[in-house]
């Protein structure tokens, strides 16, 4: 169980503002953190591996991490930690990384092998591609058998197919070594294949926490799908209206009505969604 | 032209390449946790020892050699103490040399070091906090590996700097022969006595030397860029 009550002074990119959370977390969870960028998801993580200092409480199983007194140092805490740059130790090889952790050539070889770098053990890390590097990196924090797995947006510079295998990867190694696991993630297929609950931060406050499930689908009512995505064209097609949307990678069009057309301008986020034959469009209140 | 080789007096130089070796080990040891401090540091006395460390670059070397010269001599505290205590002296000799020298050569072992220090990932040397390690560790297995183009051009260019000093290794060492005549002092005063063919050769062996030595720190730092395969 990790109990979390912390709060700091954040300099964010347009306006300074304060991290604020209260959280526990169940020994074992698995927990994505979301939320837009400079809400405080990175910061959270590295103030729980004592990157960063703040005032506040920490105990994990029962054991103080952080209070007023004391403050556990980074080498005492037994985090794993993933960079979204990786940052492996250049100067070694791929093997050498994980024995600088821990002189246990058992587990890394282990560790190497359900990762399928068993070939690369003896490669120069500067020689690999991103996935494998990201994996090396996973095997690394591995290499301590921590009680908590922190993951910053690991994933984020790959490719989807890459994706989908380190996201086995990731969910073999949480299972097998029982930690406790906390990633940050914008991809919410990610989140649903992994997480089994989600926090959305927003300007350093917790505005959402639940199963992937509840907090990531946006239907309401009786809507059968619903997606957000970018207003890029309105075209006059006789007396229709027809919007074009990028969703994602995806562009789709939209038939609506005069009316609807006279709301919307180029540029806004709306919502496409479908009842029961035709689609609807609604621009997004949020923003 | 064989005869003048074999009849030159190699000693300033043996002199001056034990004093400069001296002098690279001595502000490796000092310099590599200042520089460390300096890298990692937020600090507001960073740019006043910045600042302190820069000056010996654009102080004139009489300006240096004067207060180094009055600071080591009887007349000052520093200079008594030494003399009063282990009963050494520390100007016209070899000893009160190596010290002029640490002063007069730090930047070039801090600032390098530094760049160095300063253009490593951060999440590199917090991923090794992360695997446990201490700030000691940290920097003699991931951090001064991983700068090596900067760690052989501090030490290259501290030794070879401290070869060619000219100015405060006079006033502090004046020119004894075997004891603070080095190369540079003895070429001076071979012009002085116009004795130019010895002057020359001097010289030349000084340049081809220094060449060498800039050409070699360029080579391994480009080998460095390019190649893939550091290990």
């Amino acid at each position: 169980m990790i109990n979390i009550n912390i709060n700091k002074k954040l300099h964010g990119v347009e306006e300074d503002m304060q991290l604020d959370v209260i959280l526990e977390i169940e020994k074992g969870d698995f927990v994505a953190l979301s939320g837009k960028s400079g809400s405080g998801k990175t910061t959270l993580l590295r103030i729980l591996a004592g990157l960063e200092t703040t005032n506040g409480i920490i105990h994990v199983d029962n054991e103080i991490w952080l209070d007023t007194h004391k403050c556990k140092s980074i080498q005492k805490r037994e985090i794993g930690f993933v960079f979204q740059d990786y940052a492996l130790f250049e100067n070694m090889s791929v093997l050498e990384n994980l024995l600088y952790v821990k002189k246990e050539l058992k587990l890394a070889d282990h560790l190497l092998e359900v990762t399928e770098l068993g070939e690369f053990r003896n490669r120069a890390v500067t020689t690999l591609s991103g996935g494998q590097k990201q994996r090396v990196a996973l095997c690394r924090a591995m290499m301590k058998r921590p009680k908590i797995l922190l993951l910053d947006e690991p994933l984020s510079a790959l490719d989807p197919s890459m994706r989908l295998k380190l996201q086995n990867e990731i969910l073999a190694l949480h299972k097998e070594f029982g930690t406790t696991t906390i990633m940050v993630s914008h991809d919410p297929s990610e989140i649903y294949r992994l997480a089994s609950r989600v926090i959305v931060l927003e300007n350093g406050k917790i505005i959402n926490d639940g199963k992937p499930k509840e907090v990531l689908l946006r239907t309401q009512g009786s809507q059968k799908f619903s997606f957000e995505g970018e207003l890029l064209e309105i075209k006059k097609v006789d007396i229709i209206y027809i919007a074009i949307v990028a969703i994602g990678q995806q562009l789709v069009e939209i038939v609506i009505s005069g009316d609807e057309a006279k709301d919307l301008k180029i540029g806004d986020l709306v919502n496409v969604s479908t009842k029961a034959f035709n689609g609807n469009l609604k621009k997004n209140q949020t923003t | 032209m064989i005869e003048i080789l074999q009849n030159l007096n190699f000693t300033p130089f043996l002199l001056s390449f034990k004093l400069a070796g001296l002098t690279t080990l001595i502000l490796f040891v000092l310099c590599l946790p200042l520089a460390w401090y300096l890298s990692q540091t937020h600090s507001k006395a960073k740019p006043f020892l910045e600042a302190i460390t820069a000056l010996p670059i654009v102080l004139p070397p009489s300006v240096l050699g004067f207060y180094i010269l009055y600071a080591l001599s009887y007349n000052s505290p520093i200079g008594a103490f030494f003399k009063e205590s282990f009963g050494v002296d520390l100007v016209f000799n070899f000893t009160g040399l190596v010290i002029a020298s640490c002063f007069y050569s730090l930047p070039f072992m801090v600032q390098p070091l530094q760049s160095g220090f300063e253009s490593l990932n951060k999440n590199m040397l917090e991923a090794s906090y992360v695997s446990g390690k201490g700030k000691l560790t940290t920097i003699m297995k991931v951090a001064l590996p991983n700068i090596k183009p900067a760690l052989i051009t501090a030490i290259i260019v501290t030794f070879a700097h401290t070869v060619g000093e000219f100015g405060v290794v006079l006033m502090v060492g004046g020119s004894i022969p075997g004891e603070t005549k080095v190369a540079s002092v003895a070429i001076y005063e071979m012009v002085e006595i116009m004795d130019y063919s010895s002057a020359h050769i001097y010289s030349a062996i000084m340049i081809i030397m220094s060449f060498l030595v800039l050409l070699g720190v360029y080579t391994f730092n480009h080998k460095q860029k390019f190649s893939g395969f550091i290990k």
